[in-house]
């Protein structure tokens, strides 16, 4: 009954040492690999390489 | 705790703008947890913190590989106010378009429904009706006057009598009979009427 009226707060699931998904880091680090930037004339180039 | 010079952030962002990879491992490893949990005790959501989480280092990893990052030794207060900023997207995007927050007790359309009838539904309601409809037009004229009367003008017995000029007992009788014969017809043909 006191589901009806009553919340655990949010703020403890903060206070628990909370980090990101290890895929989330994966596809980090895997974007970072296939991320390059190329310089022309001033110019800079974003290309994803597989 | 004092970084010694090659492991401190700004060692660390200098070597990836250099081409180390490995150095953006170690600088996400290190501040995942604080970063990750600032978003969350912003939006309460893991999955949107998540999002926001892999949006900061995309934008992190993009700044820093087009050499666009100047290193003033304030790395970690860089990439949360990267994240702060997100933040702020992702509830200016939402206030938009709000939402209802379900969690794990109550979910919203669990008492939410819709009761309006779906194509479907209606298509064969439109059947059954019209089915009543012409198996009505098979009765002889009499019932079928009271039937129409009755069902679809919605008149009381005492107002169909007064309009047939019939007594309400006559009127009664015809409504019977005219449920009986529909009620023989439909069975005889093994009709469906139901939704």
């Amino acid at each position: 009954m006191q589901k009806f009226y009553t919340e655990s707060s949010r703020l403890d699931d903060v206070n628990k040492k909370l980090v990101p998904k290890d895929e989330t880091i994966k596809f980090l680090l895997d974007y970072s690999m296939a991320l390059s930037v190329i310089d022309y004339h001033k110019m800079k180039f974003e290309a994803l390489l597989n | 705790m004092k970084q010694s010079n090659n492991s401190s952030d700004a060692f660390l962002v200098n070597a990836y703008m250099n081409g180390k990879e490995s150095a953006l491992s170690e600088l996400v490893t290190r501040h995942k947890q604080r970063i990750y949990s600032f978003i969350y005790s912003k939006v309460f959501d893991r999955d949107v913190a998540e999002d926001i989480f892999q949006d900061t280092f995309i934008k992190v990893i993009k700044t820093l590989k087009r050499g666009a990052y100047n290193e003033e030794g304030k790395f970690l207060p860089w990439v949360m106010r990267i994240a702060h900023n997100l933040v702020i997207d992702h509830f200016r995007k939402n206030n938009r378009m709000p939402k209802f927050e379900n969690n794990n007790d109550f979910n919203i359309f669990s008492v939410l429904s819709d009761n309006a009838l779906n194509i479907e539904k209606q298509i064969i309601k439109g059947q059954v009706e019209s089915d009543v409809r012409r198996l009505i037009e098979e009765l002889p004229d009499d019932q079928k006057e009271v039937l129409m009367m009755r069902i679809y003008k919605d008149m009381s017995f005492k107002e169909i009598s007064e309009q047939t000029g019939v007594s309400i007992n006559t009127a009664l009788g015809r409504m019977r009979y005219a449920l009986i014969n529909l009620r023989k017809v439909i069975d005889k043909h093994n009709i469906i009427l139901t939704n």
